[in-house]
């Protein structure tokens, strides 16, 4: 009952954000006047959309390497989780995230206008870092919040198979709101990092996939291992995932959006530099590949299915802060380090945090080498270019470059930790973290959702189509009323 | 000889097999089956309609002990098995007429179980 009146209160308190901005629209329509924009703000905006919806299938690639590293009884809540956190995530990114992200002059803490993306002017003024392109608003906006969403996905792969299902509902209402645009800003929306320190972080290595991360770190130091994780002696088991298939398309998945992710945030196409930031990240997804299998090879003498998957992913979240200051040979460089520390990253957390997926190395390592790369190996032409610090270390000799990446690296962990740690622990205290000892036996496809994501796994084919005699004609005490066994050992 | 065959719940299977082996029983088998009794169905509902499971997953557990050794086997069984809640499962014993090794041929009480190592030899 607690559950159920709190989800509603959730929900009505979207609702009623619907009814404000009333008659509050087409900005973008009144700014073409005749109708007709210059060709540039359309091409731009061109290429903005489809990165962006490139972006967005990477919701897809986070369901399917869930999934696929999930337990077959846990299989369906991802999908449930992903949709309802996806479209959390919209709604609250277009009501204050945008605005607390862009909406401040530069050097901002914290932006001031721009809420339900009215009343804001030129927009070319009111979102200043987002001036340097002229696509439309709504083309920035959509982009912005896709990576809101793939940062939002980030926090919940550590988390499988135990939590709650409403902590996803409550914590990424307060991410998409607060978190993730604060944060973000600082390092990608003209805030006060990105201007003020000249850290360079050119799609999110920091902004996206170390603050999701984070919350992930924050999450599962509250929840927990999952029932089975470590033995008696304390040391590691594994819990297998019962589709590496579905984990590979997941994994593929997210490499082709991270075309959208990172050429894409060069928010035109102009000047054809997202064509060399595509390059760039490639590159650098390549020798990741490679980085982890032979580092896994080394390790323990097989392919690990998984690490090939995880070493992309680290290598792709590892070039994300670089792909637009650097060169394609650094990205292999990059690369092929990032697919080295997810192997060890893996390994070293494993014997003390359960992490289904291994997010944490994944982009939370591989997110802190990215930003610190960009200390490394940032081209000077390309610095100014962007007209973001200066050059790394192998260009100019001075630690300068990496000292500011290392002081946004550990500002943007300690806000984001500091947050999110606050946001479960109240959760924790007042709804709960974590799932029964018997709802996690079960799965928490049946005992969240009512239902499983493989029926014939779980019901007998008997019961499934119906042979025989109907329950009801019998003396069996159950079949009068038949409840769900949540008072009960379901198994 | 006896068979124990035993309906128990899947999570208490490990601490019974790890307490068996160092008791030297380690020759079992389990059968992940499914069946009715007193505990409850479970009920999915998907996309309005019900369909209530009353058959729920159990793990069969089999293994042939010498008489004297049935009550010990037993014993581990209901210590391990026993949670107070409805669908804990039920043991039964039944007599066996005679026993064979495949590989060497002998046959009686020799063959069944507590191998004079067996404790020691971990079985990962």
């Amino acid at each position: 009952m607690r559950r159920t009146s709190l989800v509603r209160a959730v929900l009505l308190g979207l609702l009623a954000l619907l009814v404000l901005p009333v008659g509050a629209m087409a900005d973008t329509f009144d700014a073409a006047g005749a109708g007709v924009l210059p060709d540039s703000v359309g091409i731009n905006s061109m290429w903005v959309v489809v990165a962006a919806c490139l972006v967005m299938f990477m919701q897809a690639g986070f369901a399917f390497l869930e999934i696929g590293f999930s337990r077959g009884k846990n299989s369906g809540t991802v999908v449930a989780k992903i949709l309802t956190n996806f479209s959390i995530a919209a709604i609250m990114y277009w009501a204050v995230g945008f605005a607390f992200a862009f909406g401040g002059d530069l050097g901002h803490v914290i932006g001031t206008h721009g809420f339900f993306l009215r009343d804001f002017g030129d927009p070319q003024k009111a979102f200043p870092i987002m001036g340097l392109s002229d696509a439309t608003i709504e083309a920035k906006w959509w982009f912005q919040f896709v990576f809101c969403a793939v940062s939002l996905a980030i926090v919940w792969g550590t988390t499988l198979e135990r939590i709650k299902f409403g902590v996803y509902i409550i914590y990424s209402v307060v991410f998409a709101a607060l978190i993730y645009p604060i944060a973000s800003g600082w390092v990608f929306g003209g805030g006060w990092l990105q201007v003020n320190v000249g850290m360079q972080d050119f799609a999110g290595s920091t902004a996206v996939h170390l603050i999701g991360a984070t919350g992930a770190l924050a999450a599962v130091l509250l929840l927990g291992a999952r029932k089975g994780k470590y033995g008696a002696d304390g040391k590691p088991r594994a819990i297998p995932g019962h589709n590496m298939p579905l984990f590979g398309l997941g994994v593929l998945i997210l490499w082709l959006g991270w075309f959208g992710f990172n050429p894409g945030s060069t928010l035109g196409a102009l000047d054809g530099r997202f064509t060399e930031v595509l390059l760039v990240t490639q590159m650098a997804a390549a020798a990741g590949v490679l980085g982890a299998v032979v580092t896994n090879y080394w390790k323990t003498k097989t392919i690990d299915i998984g690490m090939c998957g995880n070493g992309a992913i680290a290598a792709l979240v590892g070039i994300t802060a670089p792909s637009g200051y650097v060169e394609p040979w650094a990205g292999v460089v990059i690369g092929f380090v990032a697919g080295v520390i997810v192997v060890f990253g893996v390994y070293a957390i494993d014997k003390v945090i359960d992490d289904p997926v291994g997010a944490l190395s994944a982009h939370g390592l591989a997110g802190i080498w990215g930003t610190l790369a960009c200390g490394l190996f940032t081209d000077p032409k390309l610095a100014a270019f962007n007209g973001v610090g200066k050059g790394g270390l192998f260009y100019t000799g001075s630690f300068e470059q990496l000292g500011r990446q290392a002081l946004g690296v550990v500002t943007v962990f300690a806000f984001v930790f500091a947050c999110s740690y606050a946001t479960f622990w109240l959760i924790k205290k007042t709804y709960g973290l974590r799932v029964s000892e018997e709802e996690e036996d079960a799965g928490l496809d049946i005992s969240e959702h009512g239902m499983y994501g493989y029926p014939e796994q779980f019901i007998p084919v008997p019961e499934l189509v119906g042979y025989g005699a109907a329950p009801t004609a019998t003396v069996a005490p159950a079949a009068a009323a038949p409840v769900p066994t949540n008072q009960e050992v379901p198994a | 000889m006896k068979k124990v065959e035993a309906f128990i719940r899947h999570e208490a299977f490990e601490p019974i097999r790890m307490e068996l082996l160092s008791l030297g029983f380690p020759s079992l088998s389990i059968t992940e089956v499914k069946g009715s009794g007193r505990q409850k169905g479970i009920t999915e509902r998907y996309r309005g309609a019900e369909l209530t499971n009353y058959l729920r997953p159990k793990v069969k557990l089999e293994c042939v002990v010498a008489d004297r050794d049935v009550q010990t086997i037993v014993d581990t069984i209901l210590k391990h098995a026993r949670t107070g809640a409805v669908g804990d499962g039920k043991v039964f014993v039944l007599p066996v007429e005679e026993s064979y090794r495949v590989r060497t041929g002998e046959s009686g009480e020799e063959v069944l179980q507590a191998h004079p190592d067996a404790a020691a030899a971990p079985t990962g």
